[in-house]
């Protein structure tokens, strides 16, 4: 029932939006900050490549990092 | 940076404090693209050394990445790493590792109105170990470019053999399949800060556990005898983080992030992080703190009262509770 409310809820609120687009709030000439290279999530993708990997080595926890990978190195 | 596990107070190091050392030196040169939501173009090369909870990483990388007209861009990567781990297991059975491996892998993404579709292979090769893993993903940007959501699918074969006195054993082959679901959205929240959000469920299937690692059992009072590991043959984990990021108004960004875990083995993870970037002309500086926590799979035990004591065994230090300051 939960589930089906939210549906309708959803639903709802992308049939809203695509009669009224929503008005960036953050305009483009704003976004210089925000397009600094140093905010990216991932600047040095092969250093947290490998720090991702390190840590899966020691640890059971894996995933949602943004990466991916082949392989271990821990048999 | 040098860091023990002291319940989030770095201050104290305790007595069976687990010491986290990452060191990593990487050269980069890249050259900013115009406008466009391609990566930049870029050539990395890398030297690492991780030192902490009883393994030993090292090796070098290279990656190469470059934009074929405006909208493709291709790259190419080279990684190396030297495992090596002398754990406590050293004590009971013979499983000190140390193990080289090499991985290479190619990756296109393309550009297409406002989205990105990504496709890559990877091999991952050792002595003992074939990983390969195709990759396919795409990102979209919505509402005025504040919205990108991403998804992503990946699934990887994997030839587990056995090393028998260094040479690889004919009679024994085994398979591993690995799927991987994932699902994000990052999201503009202001002008100075950004909010991600990644979803991803891995479940694999076949050979799950080491070939060479035994666990402990009591024969008597004062005697213990091994036998193999026995484990589940298939493993489903979901993870979750959240990271936002902030930049401060002296041109630098403060990130912090958050990742709770949860697998079929009933391991429970949480992750938090803590990080800072600052910009000194050419040079970039990072500093990251983490913390990380696990509890141990339900069928793990250091030493079992008997032997065949249940359907799963497992003597893993990947399975144990477990945590660690870096």
């Amino acid at each position: 029932m939960r589930a089906r409310l939210l549906l309708l809820g959803l639903s709802l609120a992308i049939g809203a939006s695509a009669c009224s687009p929503i008005e960036p709030w953050v305009k483009p000439y704003e976004r210089e900050n925000i397009a600094d290279p140093i905010m990216a999530f991932n600047r040095d993708p092969i250093s947290q490549a490998y720090i991702d990997h390190v840590y899966e080595v020691r640890e059971a926890a894996r995933g949602a990092t943004g990466g991916s990978g082949g392989g271990c190195g821990c048999n | 940076m040098q860091t023990a596990d002291s319940r989030l107070t770095p201050f104290t190091i305790s007595r069976r404090a687990r010491v986290g050392v990452a060191l990593v030196l990487a050269w980069s040169a890249a050259s900013m693209s115009p406008a466009t939501v391609l990566p930049e173009e870029r050539a990395d090369v890398m030297y690492h050394r991780y030192d902490g909870g009883d393994v030993t990483v090292s090796g070098p990388s290279v990656l190469v990445r470059k934009n074929v007209g405006e909208k493709l861009s291709i790259a190419a990567n080279y990684y190396t790493d030297f495992v090596s781990s002398a754990s406590i297991d050293v004590q009971t059975s013979a499983s000190p590792y140390d193990e080289t491996r090499n991985q290479y892998s190619l990756s296109a993404d393309l550009l297409n109105g406002k989205s990105v579709y990504s496709l890559g292979y990877i091999r991952s090769s050792e002595s003992d170990y074939q990983a390969d893993t195709a990759f396919f993903g795409v990102s979209q940007s919505l509402f005025g470019d504040l919205t990108t959501i991403s998804f992503g699918y990946r699934y990887g074969d994997n030839d587990i053999g056995r090393n028998v006195a260094g040479v690889l054993d004919p009679d024994f082959n085994e398979q591993m399949k690995t799927q991987g679901f994932s699902a994000g959205v990052s999201q503009v929240l202001t002008r100075n800060m950004i909010l991600a959000l990644n979803y991803e469920v891995v479940t694999d299937e076949g050979f799950l556990r080491s070939p060479y690692r035994s666990v402990r059992y009591i024969t008597g009072p004062t005697t213990q005898a091994l036998q193999s590991e026995a484990y589940p043959r298939t493993r489903t984990s979901n993870a979750a983080a959240l990271r936002g990021k902030y930049f401060l108004p002296w041109r630098a960004a403060a990130e912090l992030g958050y990742r709770y875990y949860r697998d079929t083995w009933g391991v429970r993870g949480h992750t938090a992080d803590l990080g800072y970037t600052h910009p000194i002309g050419k040079w970039t500086l990072d500093g990251s703190v983490r913390y990380y926590r696990q509890d141990r799979a339900d069928f793990y035990r250091d030493l079992y009262p008997r032997r065949d004591f249940a359907n799963f065994l497992s003597r893993d230090k990947e399975l144990a509770t477990y945590d660690n300051l870096t």
